[in-house]
């Protein structure tokens, strides 16, 4: 097991699995001879050649319905959308036609395309660039949604997702690039559902998924100096979500904190308590509860991005005021 | 073109103007739902281009307005049916309906209800092709309203730049839904549009099958042979309305009229007589045939077939039983 760099597991997963099967490619804006802006498809282009390895004009409806059209027909593409906001413009191609062709074909055609995407706020990018859009994609069937929080499930969930028949998005963080995890040195494919007990605990459950299981875990080292042994759940599918996952973890704690770098209208954490309700109400000792940025764009001075986006001091604050003890 | 191939494609235009007014029809007394774009007008684009092509091995994707695509692909016409009354026997089970045909033994890609959709597919389905070293081609047929989109220029683009074996074929009928081509487009000659793309575009007269077969051939093979994309305009007219739901007030009975007259089956049927090849009695007789078969056994096929199952609603949101959905074959359990 060697620790590896975020950026260079999903790096891994791309190279093992074009080494495997040359009909999976790699598509995007400076994927390419650029190397990736964020390194993930670093040197793929001196392996495989401009014939997989394709470097895209900033088109990105469209490039991501030529990567659709081209996996009807057995192709693997892998489309990496440099911005998620830039994703917006790619909508059409992956609900409309990505996300439904199999569903209206009746069967007869899979869409086994991979979106890669990073969103969440860096620093300063200001509010076209900080988009946090997984409540969108998440909420549209027939698309997986996956997100990875470390780097053995980025390359995990890489590696799971090239294979899958489905159209899968991968949800991944700008910040997170350089984050060092263990990853298995053999070949690992990481479930495309489920959740992860990223620590277990009794006292109350703090979900998170994507960048907010930092925060997450961070609160629960605060909060066990006061006694209070928090269980961190791992939402790393957010499509389907983990329904029996999140049940089995709130029917231990009896409590719930749901953690998310977006907005809370529409998001995971209104979703996440809407499956607590149908799934485990009685078992609940308190109203769960939610930490979500604030309901605006993302300002560019510092000082505000910093009120808009909560951190683990702020999950502390609310298990507290969940516990009783706010 | 000799007299057998215009028989086949008289005799064939012929059988689609007569299963897209069964359809009307049907629609009427709904028996099919949904939204419901007709045919008639067009019948010399999709069987001209097609008589050029290989129809069930070059692939084929197109808009909503897609029933003849489908038939000329070869998709039978009780399953066009079917589908469109919502039945399990349907080319796409009955999920799909009008705007959706498939049929993946075919190669018919299937027909798409967003304006432009089905441009970037196209190209990924050449792409497709040419990574995997194959001789068909990719063939796109939509109006010149979708030429409108984004979708339309990215394509042109990439396909250009990639070198993608794509035939583009425009059946510019003028309306984009109910606004003039004048109205909402600075240019109208399509092909036009093309050349900023370093793609070769021609147009031809898209109510004569003739010219649109002759036409055809040259843009086929160009994009069989060169494997680069290719262009082709075909002018052309709808006589019902664009869906329905059209009302018609946006255009004049007098202008319908002058286009009724470029009938692309009373076009070749003229021709033909003139040249001594076959004879208005022999068409009647035909079109009795015709009308018997859709009678007789098309629209009966769709009435007794069973409505899909019930059980089947969720099935093909997601594939069934995909292993790498839980850590692959040798998982155990999962995570």
């Amino acid at each position: 097991m060697a620790q590896m760099q975020f950026w260079d597991a999903v790096r891994r997963a791309h190279d093992e699995e074009m080494a495997r099967d040359p009909m999976v490619i790699v598509m995007g804006e400076d994927v390419g001879v650029a190397g990736g802006t964020y390194k993930a498809t670093n040197g793929l282009y001196d392996s495989y050649g401009a014939e997989r390895v394709i470097d895209t004009p900033i088109s990105e409806n469209s490039f991501v319905g030529i990567a659709t059209g081209a996996s009807m027909l057995g192709v693997r593409p892998v489309v990496e959308i440099m911005s998620v906001n830039f994703a917006w413009l790619a909508m059409d191609q992956l609900f409309n036609s990505a996300a439904k062709i199999r569903y209206m074909s009746g069967g007869q055609f899979t869409c086994p395309v991979v979106v890669r995407s990073p969103g969440g706020t860096a620093h300063q990018l200001a509010a076209q660039h900080s988009a946090r859009m997984e409540k969108v994609f998440m909420g549209i069937a027939g698309l997986r949604v996956v997100t990875p929080s470390n780097p053995k499930q980025a390359y995990g969930l890489l590696k799971s997702a090239i294979r899958c028949a489905d159209p899968v998005f991968i949800n991944e963080h700008e910040r997170m690039y350089n984050l060092a995890g263990e990853v298995p040195d053999e070949e690992y494919f990481h479930p495309l559902e489920g959740s992860e007990v990223a620590r277990p605990g009794r006292d109350i459950t703090l979900f998170g998924y994507n960048i907010s299981v930092h925060w997450c875990l961070a609160a629960a080292e605060k909060l066990a100096k006061q006694g209070i042994e928090a269980e961190v759940v791992d939402l790393y599918a957010l499509n389907p979500l983990d329904r029996e996952g999140i049940k089995a973890s709130v029917s231990k704690t009896h409590r719930a904190v749901i953690v998310e770098e977006a907005e809370a209208p529409v998001g995971v954490g209104s979703e996440v308590m809407a499956i607590i309700n149908e799934e485990c109400f009685w078992e609940l000792d308190a109203p769960p509860a939610r930490v979500s940025a604030v309901n605006t764009p993302i300002p560019y001075a510092h000082n505000l991005e910093d009120l808009v986006i909560p951190d683990e001091d702020d999950v502390v604050a609310k298990a507290l005021e969940v516990l009783g003890r706010g | 073109m000799d007299s057998d191939l215009r028989k086949k494609l008289l005799r064939e235009m012929l059988f689609s103007r007569r299963f897209e007014e069964q359809c009307y029809q049907d629609y009427q007394v709904r028996k099919i739902g949904g939204f419901l774009h007709l045919y008639p007008g067009q019948e010399a684009c999709a069987h001209g281009v097609m008589a050029a092509a290989r129809p069930g091995e070059d692939y084929v994707i197109t808009g909503y307005r897609d029933h003849v695509h489908a038939l000329v692909c070869g998709v039978p016409a009780k399953e066009v049916m079917a589908e469109l009354y919502g039945k399990a026997t349907g080319s796409s089970g009955g999920f799909g309906g009008s705007m959706h045909i498939f049929d993946a033994s075919k190669h018919f890609m299937g027909g798409y209800a967003l304006v432009g959709g089905p441009f970037p597919l196209a190209a990924g389905l050449a792409m497709a092709l040419k990574m995997q070293e194959r001789e068909e081609i990719a063939i796109c047929f939509l109006g010149d309203a979708a030429n409108n989109q984004g979708t339309f220029h990215e394509t042109l683009n990439m396909a250009s730049v990639w070198k993608l074996p794509v035939l583009f074929i425009c059946e510019n009928n003028l309306y984009g839904i109910g606004t003039a081509i004048e109205r909402s487009t600075a240019e109208l000659d399509q092909w036009k549009r093309v050349a900023p793309y370093n793609i070769p575009a021609a147009w031809t007269d898209g109510q004569d099958v003739e010219a649109v077969y002759a036409a055809a051939q040259t843009a086929v093979n160009h994009v069989r042979t060169e494997r680069t994309p290719y262009f082709l305009e075909l002018k052309t007219y709808r006589f019902r309305g664009h869906s329905m739901s059209d009302g018609g007030a946006y255009r004049s009975k007098d202008e319908v009229e002058e286009w009724r007259k470029k009938d692309p089956l009373e076009v070749l049927l003229d021709r033909m007589v003139d040249d001594g090849q076959f004879t208005r009695e022999e068409f009647a007789a035909w079109d009795e045939e015709i009308l018997s078969e859709i009678e007789d056994e098309i629209v009966p096929f769709a009435e007794e077939s069973p409505l899909p199952d019930p059980a089947d609603l969720t099935r093909y949101v997601y594939v069934e039983d995909d292993p790498w959905v839980h850590g692959g074959p040798d998982a155990q359990g999962g995570a």
